[in-house]
This record gives structure tokens, C-alpha cells and sequence, in this order.
């Protein structure tokens, strides 16, 4: 059975590098098949756009399956689009009614200053991670995997929190555009497990004041951040961070 | 030019131990005057960045995502094998190592799959101590599951994000090299060519994917772990921006290609849906530990999966391997399942699917087990499809997923450039004519962690290495090269895109150098690939310029190398005469219609030196199997 072709119209912000100044343009799309990821939709789009001699939008994303963290817009005002629990390039034109305008614009936080058109520079994120994302531990200078039991609730949770994907949208979400979800998962993540357990001050002291020096806000409880991240971590994350903050003070 | 694989001697058991005690060293005080340029940032690349940079080596590490975290390895789901035996199921190196050369029938080398099988267990050791959340039971140890080709439960598994769990270890590491100066990072990097001066690999050449501008870097030593080049074929798991471009620049420097023909189709991947399609979503083959393979008995038959009767399923991998059934490896199972669809008996609307059904896991273990098992797959296959997989079976089809063919290295990961090594995927590798589920990321990982280090110190310390600076010749023309090539396709301006192009070849690629190959296809493949690389730049259209982000331009420069690698994926894939592993001639098959491999004629590597656009010489590596016999597969 042939679904339904669908007509969108799209009001996408353009800008030419981090110095100029962007606007939104609007295109149509159509016969837009509701199976289609937003993605491929856009690079319908860009299809056409080059045949027309524009320059096409610009976009950042790789895996196309929600795991490797590189696509990000604000679509119709949210993170990553309607629905939760989803990245960018999981969003499907199912999700949009036949004629409907959608809104497109960039990540917008003062840590992450636009390159071009929808893609962003979040590198901010990995010097927050350079101070401490890790266990300090050598290749090869470790001991049997076994010697480290850990109780499966801990490693559950863990992995919970590992699963944060580094997208950004939590940033982009928060109106103090504060990256506090982002680093409450990592510190989270290896403050759950024994490895991560020596370090744990030194580590969130490092990522919390890497975080301030980005120029990233402070939380202020908005809670928006869980609400679009896209890996559903848990607002705890952030709870718990400031525990592991709190006790490194006073250590 | 003689191939010498540098294989040791010794007992199978002994050589990586023997050979480590024969590598020369860096002295301490020493390593900070060698640099070390590693592009890509993957488990292969982040882990051999990371642990050259603990070693004190300055280290160039450089990736195309915005950040090294992106790599494609963070994609992958299922697991990672180790001869750990923490299942008491009789597991050992040798079985690992056994079972991934027969995986690979019989086309890798023997000293190499035994070192990887060797290395397995301090990669799960590192992998812990870095914090990598691996299932584990409620007595706190590690839970393991099993994969095709395996009798034996060996394969780590964090959820089902093993690669993003184990490339954020590995990740962790590099960042915190790059913290202490030791690692230089620069991502949105594209490298467009290998710079070799006298003889060696000295620098390379990358193109600023924010700028656009053409930078130079130099080095003592090259390494690539660039990852596969599946994309050759269009549609695939990979991910939008994998490509070949560097494995293929270094390879007209010199670099031999080694078996380019070999590529993995994976069974059980989200089927094609339509024209718009960019890529093809993988459903890891651990749901084959519990879901069961099935298309109707009957050809045509539409009846809803739910309403056909046990005794009308054809549950075909149960019943023609009885011993591995359902878990056989990834070409037996794709192989099987084109055969079914072939014959009419594929489901869902284009009849290019089969099912892979958990009704009787669900109702065996319960629906929580399961979920606990493959949450996050069921609501991926959700998601895209649309379908809830808990209440109708998945359908499923095969995809293009890796490639076994790379650059030729030798057992020091070293390629016929001297001074240019490469590492994971982007090799020639570990894996044979097969690549068996969760090695992947064992060989990635055993390639930067635990051999890179040791074989690299032997090549800094024994080679002669001149000053060299930016303003060398070799430098200069490769920027121009490059400059002219990209000005080239921006101003061909003309008809058909890019993506259009690229598509065109994938078309190409999966009928005639795919699953299934024979002779007239091959040498139809070979045509029209050159034809159509010739109207490539004749008439591609690319919009934008040079010195700006341009996305379409950076595909502009990739598809034109996918268009000369296919031509030697097909030129590889028809030299070959026998069937081995994923490529099936279909000229050898048995009665029964599986690979039927030439050991007599074809016991070697193909290593394709390149001469120029079109034209190649074969070298051969002959394989020589002291410590198994080469035997015909059967997973019977
Ligand atoms: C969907 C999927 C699931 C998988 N699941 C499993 C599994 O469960 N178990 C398993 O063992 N294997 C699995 N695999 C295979 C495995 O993930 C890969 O083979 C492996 O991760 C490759 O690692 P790599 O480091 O070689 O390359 P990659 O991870 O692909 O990294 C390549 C790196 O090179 C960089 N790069 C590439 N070209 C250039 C260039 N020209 N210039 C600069 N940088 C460049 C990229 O930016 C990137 O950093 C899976 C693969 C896929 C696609
Ligand atoms: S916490 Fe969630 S929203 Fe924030 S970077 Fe991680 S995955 Fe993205
Ligand atoms: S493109 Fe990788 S998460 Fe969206």
C-alpha cells in the first residue's frame, strides 16, 4: 500500500560562517515519503537546492542511528525535535502533518558559536572531558578484569549514565544554556564504579571548573535538559554531581 | 617487489613473545623527539593515540566527526570476544584463534589471528579498568553472550552499545593525553594524501573541513586507522562520512591493497525501503542468540507472519545446520537468506526480506528478559519501521557492513610504504574472506592498544630518518594536487549530483560485485564502473566553494575515490575464480550451494600494487597453515 505523500514547508536558519549574520529562509518540500528521516528529508532537499545552483544547508550528523552524538538541530523550538527520547536523525517525517511548517535552527548556547548554517561547534564539550572524563589509568598497567567485582545495580546504573551520547541538546535546552546534565553523567557514570572512585574529586573538581571557564551557566533546577536528551539520562545525574562536588570541598 | 609478511618463527604459541624480545626500543628521554601522526580516531586510532602519547611519543591525531568520540566505532552494539573462559564452557586462545581463522575460510595468516586471540584478554582488563560498564550478574562478574561461529559463550557486551562504551574508554584516554600536551587533537580534518619522502611515509596532507584550507602535517611516522570502505556501495551500516579516501590516497603512494573483494554482508539488517534511503541500519546479530530465522514455505504467501501455522514456517538455518543453526556465520546466514528471496519466499511489501522472530523467546524466557536482553534494538527497529517486534517478527535483510580488505600490512602492521602503518578496519586485517561477529572491535583495539607500541619503537629506532620541513617538494605538490582536483570538480558543473553518482555505483557494486558473483557480471561491473568515473568528471555537479565548509564537496572528493577502488573490488573479485568466506562465485559452490574454496590456486592474499587510473599488478602472499589444516566449512 503507497503511504500518503506529505507537503512540508520549512523555515531553516542560514548562516554563512560564525562572523555573519544568519536569517531563516523558507523552502518546500514534496511529496515527502512519512518514512523518511528528517535527515534524508533535508538531503532531499539539498538535492534539489544544488540542481538549482544554491548552496545547499549545512548539517552535521554521521551515524544516521542516534549513537555517535554529531546531528543536533532545534526543530519547531526543541532539541532534537517532538518527540523524547530521540536524536535529530531519529526524527521521521511520520511525526509531521501534510502541509505543516517546521521551524529549523542551530544548537544555540554561548559555548557553542555557529559555523555554518545548523552546524555548531560543541568542542567546548571535549575540553570539558579532557579534565576528567576518564580513569587515569596506563595501557597495560591494570589488573585482571575479575578482581574488580561489581554489583550489577551499580553497573546498570552506570550504564545509564555512560550512555550519554554528547550531543549537547541539554545545553541547547537550557536557558542557561549550562552543560551541568552532560558533565552529572560522566562524573556520575564513574563515581558509580570502583575504578572510577579514586579520582572521583579530582575529577569533578577538574569538570566543573573546565564547565564555568566554557562559559556554559549555572543549573537552576529548569529540569529542560532531561526533557530533551535524547538518551533519556536522569536529572540525578546533576544530584549527584553535586554530592561528588560538595564532598571534594570538604575533603 | 617480494612480500615479506615478517611473520616469526617458532611455535605458533611463541612467536609474538619471541618477536616482542627481538623489536628494538625508544629510550625514555628519546620518545619526545619522534612525532607520530595518527589519523582517525576509532577504537583503532584513539587507542594507539592514546597509548603512543603515554609512552611520551608526541603524537598528530586527526578525524574527519567534530569530535574523536564520534568515530564509527561508537556504533557498534553487540560485543567484543575474549578468550577469558569466564563461562567454563572450555574456552581458550586456541578456540578463539581457531574459530575465527575457519570464520574467515581460511584467508588470513595464522600468526596473526593467534596474536589477536593472545591479546584478547588485556583488552577486557583495560577496557574495565577504564571504567567500561560490561553487563555483569548479581555476583558483580561479568555476564557474556554467544556469537555466529562460536559454540561458546565469549562475547562482552555493555547493553547493546559496546563500541560507544569501549571508544569512550578509549576516547577517555586520548583526552587525557591531549590534556597533558602529549596528543595534539584536530578534528573536522579531512586527510586528502600520504607525503612520502624518500621512500618514507613523512607527513600528510588534510584539508580544514571548516576552512577549507589544505594543511600540512609531518611526522616521523604514519599511522592510519582510517576504518572500512563499505560505503563504496552506497547504502551500508557505516556511517555517512566513513570512506576510503585515505587508505586509498596512501595506496597510489604506494601502499599495496590487500583482497579488496572481501566484504561482509550482514545478515540481519532493517531492509531497504526506498529511493530516498541514505543508509541501512544494523540489528546486531546477537538477537540470532534468541531470535529464530524463518520465511513461509510456500512462495507468495501473504498471510500475516502471525497467522502462519508452525508446520508452514521454514525455519531454513535449523534445518540445513543443525549444529549452529540460527547462530551460523554472517555469509552462510546473508547467503541463505538471498537464496530464500530468490526463490520467492521473501516477505514484507518488496518480497526482500525474512523474518527473525522472538515469539518463542519471549515465551520461554519472558517479555522482560528479553527486553532486558534488546531493549534498545527492539525500539531502534521501532522507530524506523514503525513495527513493535515483541508482537510481529522483525524482517530483516542483508547489508554491506564491513570490509575485510585494506591496505596489506605486515605482522608489524606496517605496509609495503615503510614508515606507514595501519590499524583496524582500514587493514587488510585479521578476518580472512569472513569476518566473525564481536572481533571487530577485539582487533581495533588489539591493533592500537597492544601491538601498535611495541612495533612502532622498532621502526623509529632501526630507520635512518632526515630532517624534513614544510617547504619539501613533496609537500608542495600534494597541496597542489589536491587544490587542482578539488577546483576540478567544482567547476565540472554539470548535470548529475554527487549523491546521484554514488548511488549509481552503489547499484553496480551490491548486483554485481555482492553477495553473490559471477564472471559476465564482474566484467559488466568493470565497464561500467570506468565509464561512469569517467562521466564523474565530466559531469558532476557541485555546488559551493573551496575555502568554506562544503559538505557536498568533501563527497565530491570521496565518491571519485569509491569510483576507482570499485573497479579493483571487481578487477580482486574476478581474479578470484573460487568462492571463500563472503565472496561467492558462483562458478564454486558445492552441491549444496556453499563456498567452495580452491586451496590449491588460491591460498594467498591479493596485494594489488597501483600503477595507474585502471591498472594494477598482483602480488601474492602465500598463506601457509602450519598448525590447522584448512578444512571446507561446515557449520552443519
Ligand atoms: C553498525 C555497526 C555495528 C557493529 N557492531 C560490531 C560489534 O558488535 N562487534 C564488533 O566487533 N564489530 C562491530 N562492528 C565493526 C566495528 O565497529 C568496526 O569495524 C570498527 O569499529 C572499526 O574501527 P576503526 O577504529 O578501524 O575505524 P572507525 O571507528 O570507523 O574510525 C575511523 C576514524 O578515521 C577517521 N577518518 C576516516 N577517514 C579519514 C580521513 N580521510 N581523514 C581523517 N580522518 C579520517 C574517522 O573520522 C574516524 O575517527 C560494527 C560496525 C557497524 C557499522
Ligand atoms: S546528557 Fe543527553 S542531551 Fe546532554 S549531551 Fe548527553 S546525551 Fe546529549
Ligand atoms: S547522526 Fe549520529 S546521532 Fe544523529
Amino acid at each position: 500500500m503507497e503511504k500518503k505523500k506529505l507537503t512540508i514547508h520549512l523555515k531553516v536558519w542560514r548562516q554563512k560562517d560564525a562572523d555573519s549574520k544568519g536569517k531563516f529562509v523558507s523552502y518546500t518540500v514534496n511529496d515527502v515519503n512519512p518514512d523518511m528521516s528528517f535527515l534524508e528529508m533535508l538531503d532531499v532537499l539539498n538535492e534539489e537546492l544544488i540542481k538549482k545552483d544554491e548552496e545547499p544547508i549545512e548539517f552535521d550528523n554521521d551515524c544516521r542511528e542516534g549513537i555517535c552524538g554529531m546531528c543536533g538541530s532545534v526543530i519547531n523550538g526543541t532539541a532534537h525535535g517532538p518527540q523524547s527520547g530521540m536524536t535529530t536523525c531519529d526524527v521521521r517525517m511520520r511525526m509531521f502533518k501534510d502541509g505543516e511548517t517546521i521551524v529549523v535552527e542551530p544548537f544555540r548556547a554561548r559555548a557553542f558559536p555557529v559555523i555554518k548554517d545548523l552546524a555548531v561547534d560543541r568542542s567546548a564539550l571535549d575540553r570539558i572531558m579532557s579534565k576528567g572524563g576518564y580513569t587515569s589509568v596506563r595501557t597495560g598497567g591494570v589488573p585482571e578484569a575479575l578482581s574488580l567485582p561489581v554489583p550489577k545495580p551499580n553497573a546498570d546504573e552506570a550504564m545509564d549514565m555512560a550512555a550519554c551520547i554528547g550531543c549537547g541538546a541539554c545545553v541547547a535546552a537550557c536557558p542557561n544554556a549550562s552543560a551541568a546534565l552532560f558533565v552529572g553523567a560522566k562524573v556520575s557514570h564513574l563515581a558509580l564504579l570502583p575504578q572510577g572512585r579514586p579520582e572521583a574529586a579530582r575529577r569533578v573538581e577538574r569538570m566543573v571548573a573546565q564547565m564555568d571557564e566554557e562559559g556554559f551557566g549555572a543549573c537552576s533546577n529548569h529540569g529542560e535538559c532531561e526533557a530533551v536528551c535524547p538518551k533519556e539520562i536522569s536529572i540525578t545525574a546533576i544530584g549527584r554531581m553535586r554530592r561528588e562536588y560538595l564532598r571534594a570541598m570538604f575533603k | 617487489m617480494k612480500l615479506d609478511s615478517k611473520v616469526p618463527g617458532g611455535h605458533l604459541s611463541e612467536k609474538w613473545d619471541n618477536h616482542k624480545d627481538a623489536l628494538k626500543l625508544v629510550s625514555p628521554k628519546n620518545k619526545r623527539h619522534f612525532s607520530v601522526i595518527v589519523v582517525g580516531t576509532g577504537l583503532a586510532g584513539a587507542s594507539a593515540a592514546a597509548s603512543l602519547g603515554e609512552l611520551g611519543y608526541k603524537v598528530i591525531n586527526l578525524c574527519i566527526q567534530d569530535s574523536p568520540r564520534r568515530a564509527h566505532s561508537i556504533a557498534a552494539q553487540g560485543g567484543i570476544n575474549a578468550a577469558k573462559n569466564y563461562q567454563n564452557d572450555n574456552d581458550s586462545i586456541w578456540r578463539l584463534f581457531y574459530d575465527t581463522i575457519k570464520g574467515g575460510d581460511y584467508r588470513s595468516r595464522e600468526a596473526n589471528v593467534y596474536r589477536l586471540a593472545q591479546v584478547s584478554n588485556a583488552i577486557i582488563d583495560q577496557a574495565v579498568a577504564q571504567g567500561v560498564p560490561f553487563a555483569r550478574e548479581y555476583g558483580g562478574y561479568f555476564a557474556n553472550r554467544s556469537f555466529g561461529g562460536a559454540l561458546v559463550s565469549r562475547t562482552f557486551y555493555a547493553r547493546g552499545q559496546t563500541g560507544q562504551q569501549l571508544l569512550l574508554g578509549a576516547y577517555g584516554a586520548l583526552m587525557r593525553q591531549v590534556d597533558e600536551g602529549n596528543v595534539r587533537l584536530f578534528p573536522r580534518r579531512e586527510m586528502v594524501d600520504l607525503v612520502v619522502i624518500n621512500g618514507k611515509a613523512r607527513g600528510i596532507l588534510a584539508r580544514n573541513l571548516i576552512t577549507g584550507e589544505l594543511e600540512t602535517y609531518m611526522a616521523d611516522a604514519v599511522i592510519l586507522a582510517t576504518g572500512g570502505y563499505g560505503v563504496a556501495y552506497f547504502l551500508s551500516t557505516n556511517a555517512i562520512n566513513s570512506n576510503a579516501s585515505a587508505v586509498w590516497r596512501a595506496h597510489k603512494k604506494g601502499a599495496f591493497f590487500g583482497n579488496p573483494c572481501f566484504v561482509q554482508i550482514h545478515p540481519t539488517c532493517i531492509p531497504r525501503s526506498g529511493d530516498y534511503q541514505s543508509k541501512l541500519t544494523l540489528m546486531s546479530e546477537s538477537l540470532r542468540n534468541d531470535g529464530r530465522v524463518w520465511v513461509p514455505l510456500k512462495k507468495g504467501d501473504k498471510r500475516h507472519p502471525n497467522d502462519i501455522p508452525e508446520e508452514e514456517r521454514d525455519y531454513y538455518l535449523e534445518r540445513k545446520y543443525p549444529t549452529f543453526g540460527n547462530m551460523v556465520p554472517r555469509d552462510v546466514a546473508s547467503r541463505n537468506a538471498k537464496m530464500v528471496c530468490d526463490e520467492g519466499r521473501g516477505v514484507g511489501e518488496t518480497g526482500m526480506a525474512v523474518y527473525l522472530d522472538f515469539r518463542d523467546a519471549i515465551r520461554d524466557f519472558g517479555r522482560k528478559t528479553i527486553e532486558e536482553r534488546y531493549g534498545n534494538l527492539f525500539e531502534m527497529y521501532k522507530d524506523i519501521t514503525g513495527e513493535d517486534a515483541y508482537e510481529v517478527p522483525m524482517r530483516i535483510y542483508p547489508a554491506v557492513h564491513y570490509t575485510m580488505g585494506g591496505l596489506w600490512v605486515d605482522y608489524n602492521l606496517m605496509s609495503t610504504v615503510p614508515g606507514l602503518f595501519v590499524l583496524g578496519e582500514a587493514n587488510f586485517s585479521d578476518h580472512g574472506a569472513n569476518r566473525l561477529g564481536a572481533s571487530a572491535l577485539m582487533q581495533g583495539l588489539a591493533d592500537g592498544y597492544f601491538i601498535i607500541p611495541y612495533t612502532i619503537a622498532d621502526y623509529l629506532a632501526g630507520t635512518q630518518l632526515e630532517k624534513v620541513t614544510e617547504d619539501n617538494e613533496a609537500f608542495k605538490e600534494a597541496k597542489e594536487e589536491a587544490r587542482s582536483r578539488y577546483e576540478k570538480l567544482l567547476s565540472v558543473k554539470g548535470n548529475k549530483t554527487v549523491r546521484e553518482f554514488h548511488r549509481e555505483l552503489g547499484d553496480i557494486l551490491w548486483n554485481k560485485v555482492g553477495m553473490s558473483r559471477n564472471e559476465q557480471g564482474l566484467k559488466e561491473a568493470i565497464e561500467e564502473i570506468s565509464k561512469l568515473r569517467e562521466e564523474y568528471w565530466n559531469n558532476v555537479r557541485v555546488a559551493g566553494e573551496m575555502n568554506t565548509m562544503n559538505k557536498n564537496l568533501e563527497m565530491a572528493g570521496r565518491v571519485a575515490d569509491f569510483l576507482e577502488l570499485a573497479e579493483l573490488m571487481a578487477i580482486d573479485a574476478l581474479h578470484r575464480t573460487e568462492s571463500c568466506g563472503g565472496h561467492f562465485r558462483e562458478e564454486s559452490q558445492t552441491p549444496e550451494g556453499e563456498a567452495l574454496r580452491d586451496d590449491e590456486n588460491f591460498s594467498y592474499v591479493a596485494a594489488w600494487e597501483f600503477k595507474e587510473t585502471g591498472k594494477w599488478e598482483m602480488h601474492k602472499e602465500d598463506l601457509k597453515f602450519e598448525f590447522v589444516t584448512p578444512t571446507q566449512r561446515s557449520y552443519k
